[in-house]
């Protein structure tokens, strides 16, 4: 008998009589000023957002906030001029020295702040987590009240890898002190387009 | 970081809170979290809802578990990744040990996973010649003081910045007297940001595995599942059978339930759903038993599974905040560890369900609803049975069952001690007897209610 048969053995044994699922149909948000709502609560978690008309916006506000010398990246084409386009092909190591990375959110949750990305608009799946500040751009109306619904629109999902990112990495390890930068980005700035 | 029992939880209670200015503060700091979990949960209006949709979910993954276990499997084989079945620790640890070798991989970056440490997987592979360095910053601080996790959630929380400003000086060269937490992060954020670009090998463990679509998901707030995994060429995930949840909108549920119980934040910072390998990337996954398929066996116990560690019955337990998580001598401390321990080994954790005042704090505050504190009684009821009760707890309760057997006893019993509280209280006032520490014993009252009863009803007209 292989581990396998003898673990599925001994689980069937043991499992008692099926009880069954419960209706979770009523677990529903409220949709009522969910760029409001999603700007106080990314406030709350350590992170910056800006509430903009377009892209040309953005790249204003990049400009002025983070360091341009240093090497920034992108998955946008609207943003090749200025900054470097992700490559999906080369090794992930070689982004170990990015200073900011600006990737593009399919939606935002309004009750926590996260954005919800999969690896197609992260680049390389390693993007938003290596870089040293990241910047994502959303759409005002894709923010969703709460994660029931961010569920119903992700759907089975065709992706390899999806993660929620919910504001700058951080660790409260060393006696409660929060401390934003732990392993991942230092900052998390969200441009919410109108 | 062996886990050698010398002592019981009282035993090592009884040091830890000798130091009463760390045990102020100890206790102190985790009420905090508990304040803060009270907060965020005030401010979902459907919150006990949720607390009970998850709950019957987790019912129901039990009592399913075979079909889901075969569905999460086919599709995890569909998604491309290679899956394990381990029937115990020692399995477990072979297995990572035969896919670390087969890629002659001897350094691996591990993210947190109790259940590993709960298999002693480090020193397995230290052993072997195969070095483990753990990247959650409180585990890596307890890893560089050889010590085990005091908190599922918080490793290290029993420690004082000042100690571990000791250790970085140590270890990682920084000057002495630094103390800074912002100063120490960032020491360790440069250290392991090294590791994580030079291992080839990551593990991780799992928070959720979803049976529908084969994923699985990890929660980190510092990035590092995600900074070991994305750079590795081989990727483990070790999960315990239950972790399995039925459908990816149940992840909505859980999610939302997890950070708001563990440290009141809305949800992790990263909450990542692993699903297929990268280009080039081996993934594997390892199932374990270790005994959960026992625990599955006991009716009084098999809710315990249910549990998705997020430690909100550690930071309310006044018997945790108290004495420590190292006390309980197990790698999953506090209230839930003491009613998963005696599955493990009942004689060696026989002295942890005694480790609480049966409060019930903890199944009040648990986001799956486990009945904490009622299976802490019954397994006191269970060890007694089985002879593994501590010998003064079994003889006082010999004493108490043959004092009780007739009212002729009890009588004498009775007036035999409040002669002795009233005429020599020093014959129980004194260290010999353990209810005494602590404790005063009360004055004797100068007849019992029986007594008392006979000559009352005598005096009626």
């Amino acid at each position: 008998m292989t581990t396998r048969e003898k673990i599925l053995g001994a689980v069937l044994k043991n499992q008692p009589p099926a009880i069954a699922l419960p209706d979770t149909s009523m677990f529903k948000g409220d949709s009522i000023d969910l760029v409001q709502k999603y700007m106080d609560v990314f406030k709350k978690i350590g992170g910056s957002s800006f509430l903009v008309g377009d892209i040309a916006a953005v790249k204003i506000l990049i400009t002025e906030n983070f360091d341009t010398a240093k090497r920034i990246v992108t998955t946008l084409p609207e943003l090749s001029d200025n900054f470097e386009l992700i490559s999906d092909t080369v090794d992930p190591h070689s982004y170990e020295n990015i200073e900011l990375a600006i990737i593009k959110a399919h939606f935002s949750v309004a009750e926590n702040g996260a954005v919800w990305l999969t690896e197609e608009v992260m680049g390389q799946r390693i993007i938003p987590y290596i870089c040293q500040h990241l910047a994502v751009i959303v759409h005002a109306e894709s923010i969703v009240p709460t994660l029931h619904e961010a569920y119903e629109k992700i759907g089975p999902g065709d992706y390899g890898f999806g993660g929620f990112i919910g504001g700058p990495s951080k660790t409260a390890d060393i006696e409660q002190a929060l401390v934003l930068g732990a392993h991942g980005p230092l900052s998390m700035t969200v441009f919410i387009i109108k | 970081m062996s886990q050698t029992k010398t002592k019981d939880h009282a035993a090592l209670a009884g040091a830890f809170i000798k130091d009463e200015e760390r045990v102020d503060w100890h206790d102190g700091a985790l009420w905090y979290i508990r304040e803060k979990r009270d907060i965020a949960a005030k401010q979902i209006p459907e919150w006990e809802q949720l607390r009970e949709a998850a709950s019957m979910i987790k019912s129901n993954v039990i009592s399913n578990l075979h079909e889901y276990l075969l569905q999460f499997e086919a599709n995890l084989k569909k998604n491309g990744v290679t899956v394990h079945w381990a029937d115990s620790a020692e399995e477990h640890n072979e297995i990572v040990y035969s896919i670390l070798k087969a890629k002659e991989i001897n350094q691996m970056v591990k993210s947190k996973s109790m259940l590993t440490e709960e298999c002693h997987l480090n020193e397995y592979l230290e052993e072997r010649g195969i070095e483990v360095i753990n990247s959650d910053l409180g585990e890596y601080i307890q890893q560089i003081d050889n010590e085990p996790p005091s908190h599922i959630v918080l490793p290290c929380i029993h420690k004082r910045k000042e100690e571990i400003g000791e250790l970085f000086h140590e270890h990682l060269g920084t000057e002495k007297g630094l103390s800074d937490p912002t100063l120490l992060t960032r020491v360790a954020r440069k250290h392991l940001r090294n590791i994580f670009l030079t291992r080839r090998g990551a593990l991780t463990g799992v928070n959720f595995a979803v049976a529908e679509t084969g994923e699985y998901v990890v929660c980190t707030n510092e990035g590092n599942a995600d900074m070991g995994a994305h750079l590795s060429e081989v990727q483990i995930a070790s999960m315990g059978l239950e972790k399995i949840i039925p459908q990816k909108k149940h992840l909505g549920i859980f999610l939302r339930l997890l950070a708001r119980s563990a440290t009141g934040q809305p949800i992790t910072i990263y909450s990542s759903h692993y699903k297929k390998p990268r280009k080039g990337q081996e993934m594997h996954l390892i199932l374990v038993d270790a005994g959960r398929t026992r625990q599955l066996g006991r009716k009084d116990f098999r809710d315990s599974l249910k549990c998705i560690k997020c430690g909100s019955c550690m930071n309310t337990c006044p018997v945790y905040r108290k004495s420590g998580g190292l006390s309980y001598h197990n790698t999953i401390s506090g209230p839930i560890g003491a009613i998963l321990a005696p599955n493990l080994d009942m004689k060696r954790h026989a002295d942890l369900p005694f480790a609480s005042t049966l409060c019930g704090s903890c199944s009040n505050v648990c986001p799956v609803k486990i009945n904490i504190h009622e299976q802490l009684y019954k397994w006191r009821q269970v060890i007694v049975k089985e002879g593994y009760a501590a010998n003064t707890k079994a003889l006082g309760m010999k004493t108490m069952a043959w004092t009780l057997s007739s009212p002729g006893k009890f009588t004498k019993a009775g007036r035999a001690g409040r002669w002795f509280l009233q005429n020599v209280p020093f014959v129980v006032n004194n260290k010999f007897n353990p209810w005494y520490k602590q404790r005063d014993m009360p004055e004797g009252p100068k007849e019992s209610f029986a007594e008392w009863f006979i000559k009352n009803e005598n005096k009626k007209p």
